[in-house]
């Protein structure tokens, strides 16, 4: 039983910890680039894809295809079947995992220097050459199924979708990537071919990798791996207009603690004042035991596990977000308490020492996350897909270190908006 | 292939294990506290973490949920330390701090530069001896719990299921009663309850000590005696008995009814062996065979059910045997819209029964075989997950011995060792059956 929070607080000391990442960009022979660390320490190799566009390409009518196409490059392949190549994968002992999401497809490998060609002879299959066997499809169809069934009535998807389709109507942005019962049903084979065309093409393509691999290797493989794939695929979608007018939203379903989703618009990547709003949300609820919504909702009031808040800066929408849950006749007080602390904030700002320590834990947690050769890859293919320039990692601290108080108190006021601030509440909520 | 129930897959068995001699180093303070070392220098970060042979199968009868209770509490203060202060520290200084209960044990970690190891150790040990609790904090915190416990269980059917299988399988040994507590005796947990399993069992004689990453271990000697090493140890700590279960001889079935579920399934425990010190070959042929019946894709279950006869979205079977008493053998079968559960527990027996007459597939053993030989090297990568091997093989009676000496073990496994363990493990008279399902009456309404 994870207690899931973590801290902040008191006293400050230097910090001397950077990172060091020595991140190399190659571009393969035929015009392929990725990101890449050498550890040869390990006989392993870590590799990340991101094909840009994701689930957001999915056709109209089409919800879930893209996801659906993805859970299905594994099975069937070239000349083998789901089975032929699962066993082929562990006979290599390389793992492979694809996944969707709204804004990207992922694709993850791991596979060792001992047998890497042959491991990636074997991902290009499934890359390049999915077969969507009928009977593959229908097995991973009845797997979809059976996930949004079970979402149906799980109070946390159940706010989730809500918030969802309030915040977005009928973007992509506004359903589930996974589709719904009855999209997912009506999906055909030919379906899920079109979608393999308009999401895995190399014009949207961002890769990194980290481990037991040169340069010159690495582009090779890269050329072996993606060169088959067609040059260009659907067009991106257009931006999604947030919708939310604040308030609390109830979705009745019986259960005994209620589940809130909350949230307003947040701020792009790329927006000058994004780092004084990440320190701001650190302080806010994002920080851990000591951020104020964890102090006000669980440690004085005991009303909640956990609660937390997050920019979601996504490519075609910027959001803030939150979560809390409590029981049914506890949710109502915590959802004034939260709305409080959003209007505090506003009001009177951050004091010098929360900024303090705010930064002390960003700063000094940061070099953390580089800790094994398939975390520095994922951070690194996440920085491409940002946009972020290579010497990133070196430079981030000092860009949280030059976030003033008069920043953030100034982005508290422009940025937080209590009355737009929107719940979307699942459970039998009493008092709302 | 989809990712499928996360609450049923995250029980699936953890990782395979590695062989990690060359970076471990291990011993003992004169108090008693065990200490283990594992180094990995590619980054300046450490894990420093305190496991105590204490978990909620320790707890007395009436106060269940107080090991969980007591881990929320050591978050509060001590004699020098204010409330909320220790995470504060750890946070100041880039760190990150939390702890879990189980069993068979509690731990307690934070993961942080590796500069910042002799902060850590500081705090660690003043809250293994000088906790400072007062009323309040027991019923604010007692609020988190039970909202902890709506959470995890009380919202989720899956959850609840759980719960009431365990309770028939163990009748007599408290792995039958839920880790977080039930919650009518979490309702009433105690300042004294809490501080009298505090006094118990925590102790250094009691504690292991691991770290894990940029750190040389005779520094990390120094700095253990400095900190631990002068904690008295508890002369009263005692022998770890619990009761023991008696020889179950009859089959127990339930039906768990909720109109949350939408996804029927059975699934069934056996009650099976756990690794024991010196002799954990029956245990390593029970992994195998958990591997081979549930392990993904291409095992027998997936094979039969999901592939051949297409009656199972999905399914599963895990071992956990890394326990300090008798384990269970789980098996789960997730029918297709349309199969009735009758039909999902009648092709969960006949495949069983198919594979005590097929016997283990040579290529299947190979290929499982070759991925333990992987997950050593992949192992290095991750020198946390070394760092759990040894807190919980430590806190479930196993040596440092017997963690160098599994790999092995697990390569030494024949085709016949599985059979055999099978043949003794799925005796229905040694199992629990349960039906998850939504009330039938609401599913006609439905319909």
């Amino acid at each position: 039983m994870i207690r899931v929070v973590l801290t902040c607080v008191l006293f400050f000391v230097a910090l001397p910890l950077r990172a060091e990442v020595d991140i190399k960009e190659v571009t393969s022979p035929g015009g392929i680039k990725a990101w890449l660390v050498e550890e040869p320490s390990i006989p392993f190799v870590a590799l990340e894809l991101r094909f840009k566009g994701g689930a957001s390409l999915d056709a109209p009518g089409k919800r879930g295809a893209t996801n659906l196409m993805m859970g299905l490059l594994e099975e069937g392949a070239g000349e083998l079947d789901a089975r032929g190549f699962a066993r082929a994968a562990e006979s290599l002992a390389a793992s492979f995992s694809y996944t969707a999401g709204d804004d990207a497809v992922s694709v993850s490998a791991r596979f060792l220097t001992e047998n890497r060609d042959k491991a990636v002879d074997l991902l290009r299959l499934s890359l390049v050459d999915p077969t969507f066997p009928e009977q593959a499809v229908e097995r991973v169809r009845g797997q979809v199924l059976s996930g949004l069934r079970s979402d149906m009535k799980d109070p946390n998807a159940i706010a989730g979708r809500a918030f969802k389709a309030m915040a977005f109507g009928d973007h992509p942005y506004g359903t589930p990537y996974e589709g719904s019962l009855e999209s997912v049903s009506a999906l055909t084979r030919d379906d899920l071919v079109a979608a393999h065309k308009a999401v895995l093409a190399r014009d949207r393509l961002y890769v990194s990798a980290v481990g037991d691999i040169t340069a010159e290797d690495l582009g090779v493989l890269l050329d072996t791996l993606l060169g088959d794939l067609p040059e260009t695929g659907a067009p991106m979608p257009g931006p999604a207009e947030l919708r939310l007018e604040g308030g609390v939203e109830v979705v009745e379903f019986d259960t005994p603690q209620s589940v809130a989703h909350f949230g307003q618009k947040g701020l792009e990547r790329d927006d000058e004042d994004f780092f004084a709003a990440y320190v701001m949300n650190v302080i806010l609820g994002g920080g851990g035991f000591e951020s104020r919504l964890m102090t006000e909702v669980r440690e004085k009031r005991g009303l909640t596990y956990g609660v937390y808040s997050y920019l979601v800066p996504k490519d075609h929408a910027a959001l803030y977000l939150g979560s809390v849950a409590s029981a049914n006749d506890r949710i109502a007080e915590a959802i004034s308490v939260i709305r409080a602390e959003w209007e505090r904030l506003v009001e009177d700002g951050v004091t010098q020492d929360e900024l303090d320590k705010a930064k002390a834990l960003l700063t000094g947690a940061y070099p953390l996350r580089f800790d094994g050769n398939g975390a520095i890859a994922r951070i690194m293919v996440g920085m491409q897909l940002d946009d972020l320039p290579i010497d990133y990692i070196k430079t981030r601290n000092d860009k949280v270190n030059a976030v003033t108080r008069e920043d953030v108190n100034r982005v508290a006021r422009e940025l937080l908006d209590p009355e737009g601030l929107q719940f979307v509440v699942a459970g039998k909520p009493e008092g709302l | 292939m989809m990712r499928f129930l996360a609450g049923v897959a995250a029980c699936a068995m953890a990782a395979l294990p590695l062989r990690a001699e060359e970076q471990v180093t291990d011993f003992r303070l004169e108090n008693g506290m065990q200490v283990v070392v594992i180094e990995d220098h590619r980054a300046p970060v450490v894990m420093h973490m305190v496991w105590y042979r204490a978990g909620a199968a320790d707890e007395t009868p009436g106060v269940s949920g107080v090991a969980h209770f007591l881990e929320h509490l050591l978050f509060k203060g001590t004699e020098t330390l204010e409330p909320g202060e220790f995470s504060a520290t750890v946070a100041a200084n880039g760190g990150r701090d939390n702890a879990f209960t189980s069993y068979d044990y509690t731990a307690y970690f934070q993961r942080i530069a590796a500069d910042r190891l002799e902060l850590m150790m500081k705090m660690e040990s003043d809250r293994m001896v000088n906790l400072q609790l007062d009323e309040e904090d027991i019923l604010t915190e007692r609020e988190v719990i039970i909202e902890e416990r709506n959470q995890r269980v009380e919202n989720s059917p899956a959850a609840l299921m759980r719960e009431q299988l365990d309770a028939a399988q163990y009748l007599n040994h408290r792995y039958g009663v839920p880790i977080i507590g039930w919650r009518h005796e979490m309702e009433t947990l105690s300042l004294e309850d809490a501080l009298a399993y505090y006094e118990k069992f925590y102790a250094p004689n009691n504690a292991i000590l691991v770290v894990a990453g940029d750190v040389d271990p005779d520094e990390v000697h120094a700095l253990a005696k400095t900190y631990y090493g002068v904690l008295p140890p508890n002369p009263d700590l005692g022998e770890r008995v619990r009761p023991v279960e008696p020889p179950q001889t009859a089959a127990r079935r339930m039906v768990f009814e909720d109109p949350r579920v939408a996804q029927d399934y059975v699934r069934r425990s056996y009650l099976a062996p756990e690794r024991d010190p010196g002799a954990q070959e029956t245990a390593a042929a029970l992994t195998i065979l958990a591997e081979i019946l549930g392990g993904g894709t291409t095992s027998f279950f997936a094979e039969k059910l999901q592939f051949d006869e297409q009656l199972a979205v999905y399914t599963g079977a895990w071992y956990g045997g890394t326990s300090l008493d008798d384990t269970t053998f789980d098996l789960i079968v997730v029918p297709k819209d349309g199969i009735g559960l009758d039909e999902a527990e009648e092709a969960m027996d006949r495949t069983l029964r198919d594979f005590m007459e097929t016997g283990v597939d040579p290529e299947q053993l190979d290929r499982i075989k070759m991925q333990l030989r992987a997950s050593q090297i992949y192992a290095r990568d991750d020198v946390e997950s070394i760092a759990n091997r040894y807190g919980r093989a430590l806190t479930s009676g196993l040596t440092i011995a017997d963690v160098k000496a599994w790999p092995e073990i697990l390569e030494a496994v024949t085709e016949e060792d599985i059979l055999q363990a099978a043949e003794m493990v799925f005796a229905l008279d040694n199992s629990v059956t349960g039906w998850l399902r939504a009330p039938q009456a609401a599913m006609e309404v439905n319909q």
